[in-house]
């Protein structure tokens, strides 16, 4: 293949890859009928095999076909030095001239000129194969499968681990410009939406900084910094990092994002399964930015168990890689079903709380009767549809009442992906596509205690 | 220092998967999935081979972390070998059992097709483990057609630096073309991988 027990290498150039290149055969026919031509023919394969945008042929293409010009007397030292540039054709007429004849006398310099030409034929554009979001489920489950782990991933920190991991991929295939792309972070305060403008770069600074919720609590280091007061509300957390340098956030975010949501993953595995119960608080209420009365009362504090600040994370990260994706126009699937069904779940436990909140900031019709805790009350029964969905029973007047079929008062029906976004503040409760029949307003109280899970 | 530290994160995740860590998989495969990925592509071009060899790839180095001898050189190199290894001798058994149903062409012309796709596979990886400066040489004169004089303004050297870097890639590069039966190699692997630089 190096053409060394070739007698003549340079005579019979032997076309590296399926490039335009005239053959062997070409190319001896044509030094023959014209001597003055270069003997070799254009060193490379042609970009336009490729499918890349052809660029504008450089000026020596055009002087390539003029009367040779005039010779060029270079020493052996320099010639050498020039072979890589005469393979690529990255050198003057003049140059590859000189190259040439000197090649037709010089057995090691011919010899390499071969050599590197043939390289040549191996250079190609990087093909920017995007890979199957699902391979990654896939492989490790099939690893996993052959030899079970001494210390798996805990189930509840799967989800958290699968859409850090697509949002990094999604990441890694955006170009600088499009980490300044302008995103805005939308959810629902009381009765409408709110949004806040940000960029790409700016929602990954936000995951990091929230994340950190879940970092603080399993003891590793806080991204805000070591002085950085306890624990905070999610939007002061992330307002305080956005504030912490005068530049916008940049690209460079990227690494200690994910480097954080490997070593939670990381942690949370060696803590085990029974480390789930463990709280994680997510700061206190902030004030009102509209008024008096919030949905959770200012001060009042906000706790998850760590089971459920995990998949409070992954629904977080999903969302905002949504956010990202059609912020740079890429396409972006939802959840494994598996998954979608663990943030589906945790959002319809957290209804009951929210709606009895939104009660007492008088946001939600009064409840219609008491219910002894763990006694069946009046319900909504969800059907969410789709891979990942399900049926669930709310009770609508007290959160320690259980949800019951037999005293269903009213259906809502979504599609799984619809209610995650209806979660996460993206539609509105007005707008959400839901069939629905019974109670009017406990359809209404429990699609807009759904809207006012979502925060920044 | 900058060399070590590479070599210490693969140290340590040799260690974790030893260990039976899951979360070390998968940062591995965060790590490594696309340089698997599109390698065994580039020796069988089609996607559901490419998965099927990042499946096995990926067992293998969790079921045998041990096999990994962090004096040879880089995880990432070790990685590199065992696709191109499994990527080639599967295109080998692929093109075998097409030729034999099918009597059409030769087996020589099978060789040459693996030998082909080989070399391209191993390119790729000389490519992308080359040293930056030699990289972005090759990738103006190559890709945007610059001729060296203008390479080199680009990248703010000499001419002569200029030359001997675009001389230096190409010798890199064309070690892919040196004929080593990846699938028959032992463990070091084939030149090029890691071995070369």
């Amino acid at each position: 293949m190096n053409g060394s027990d070739r007698p003549e290498p340079i005579e019979e150039p032997d076309g590296p890859g399926p490039g335009s290149d005239p053959g062997p055969a070409a190319a001896s026919e044509s030094a023959e009928r014209r001597p003055a031509a270069p003997r070799i023919p254009l060193p490379r394969s042609s970009i336009e095999d490729t499918g890349h945008p052809v660029p504008d042929p450089p000026p020596e293409a055009i002087i390539w076909e003029a009367p040779p010009p005039e010779p060029l007397v270079l020493e052996h030292r320099v010639l050498k030095s020039l072979l890589g540039a005469w393979a690529l054709a990255a050198c003057s007429a003049a140059e590859a001239t000189a190259v040439e004849e000197h090649l037709g006398g010089c057995g090691p310099c011919a010899e390499e000129a071969l050599r590197l030409r043939d390289a040549v034929g191996l250079l190609h554009p990087e093909e920017s194969l995007d890979l199957d979001p699902g391979l990654r489920t896939r492989v490790l489950q099939s690893c996993l499968g052959r030899r079970p782990p001494r210390i798996p991933v805990p189930e509840w920190a799967v989800p958290y681990d699968a859409e850090s991991a697509r949002l990094d991929a999604l990441l890694r295939d955006i170009g600088d410009s499009e980490w300044h792309a302008p995103v805005r972070l939308r959810w629902f305060e009381q009765d409408g939406q709110v949004s806040r403008k940000t960029t790409v770069a700016g929602i990954i600074a936000h995951l990091l900084a929230v994340d950190g919720l879940v970092g603080l609590a399993l003891g590793l280091e806080d991204p805000l910094g070591p002085d950085t007061p306890g624990p905070q509300h999610p939007a002061h957390r992330t307002e305080a990092y956005w504030h912490a340098s005068h530049f916008p956030p940049t690209r460079a975010v990227r690494g200690p994002w994910r480097e954080q949501a490997h070593e939670i993953v990381r942690t949370v595995s060696f803590a085990g399964d029974g480390s789930g119960r463990l709280p994680v608080p997510y700061g206190t209420a902030p004030p009102s930015g509209h008024g008096d009365d919030d949905t959770a009362a200012p001060g009042q504090k906000i706790e998850l168990p760590l089971r459920d600040a995990m998949v409070d994370r992954a629904f977080e990260c999903w969302i905002h890689a949504g956010d990202i994706a059609e912020a740079v126009h890429y396409p972006y699937e939802p959840p494994a079903p598996r998954h979608l069904h663990h943030m589906i779940d945790l959002a319809v436990r957290m209804l009951p709380g929210t709606l009895a909140d939104r009660r007492r900031s008088g946001l939600a019709t009064p409840s219609r009767g008491l219910v002894a805790a763990g006694a069946p009350g009046r319900s909504l029964r969800l059907e969410i549809e789709g891979l990942g969905g399900g049926e669930w029973f709310i009770p609508l007047d007290s959160p320690a009442a259980v949800g019951s079929a037999e005293r269903e008062v009213a259906h809502v029906a979504l599609d799984g992906v619809e209610f995650c976004r209806l979660a996460a503040g993206h539609v509105s409760p007005v707008e959400a596509a839901a069939g629905q029949d019974g109670d009017r307003e406990a359809i209404r109280d429990v699609l807009f205690a759904a809207a006012s899970l979502s925060r920044m | 220092m900058p060399k070590d530290a590479p070599r210490r994160w693969d140290r340590r995740m040799q260690q974790r998967l030893a260990h039976g860590e899951a979360a070390a998989l998968g940062e591995l495969y965060d790590r490594f999935a696309s340089l698997v990925h599109s390698l065994a592509h580039r020796v069988l071009g089609d996607e559901c081979g490419a998965d099927r060899i990042t499946r096995e790839v990926f067992a293998h180095v969790w079921e045998n972390p041990d096999a990994y001898d962090p004096r040879q050189g880089p995880l990432r190199s070790w990685i590199a070998t065992l696709t191109h290894q499994r990527a080639v001798r599967r295109l080998r058994q692929t093109e075998s059992a097409a030729l034999a149903l099918s009597g059409e062409g030769s087996t020589e012309e099978l060789e040459r097709k693996v030998r082909r796709a080989s070399a391209a596979a191993r390119a790729d990886y000389i490519v992308t483990a080359m040293p930056t400066p030699l990289r972005a040489a090759l990738e103006l004169a190559y890709f945007q057609r610059r001729d060296y004089r203008q390479t080199a303004a680009d990248l703010g050297v000499t001419e002569d630096e200029d030359r001997r870097r675009l001389r230096l890639g190409l010798q890199l590069l064309s070690t892919a073309n040196d004929t080593a039966d990846p699938s028959a190699s032992p463990a070091t692997g084939p030149p090029g991988h890691g071995t070369a630089l």
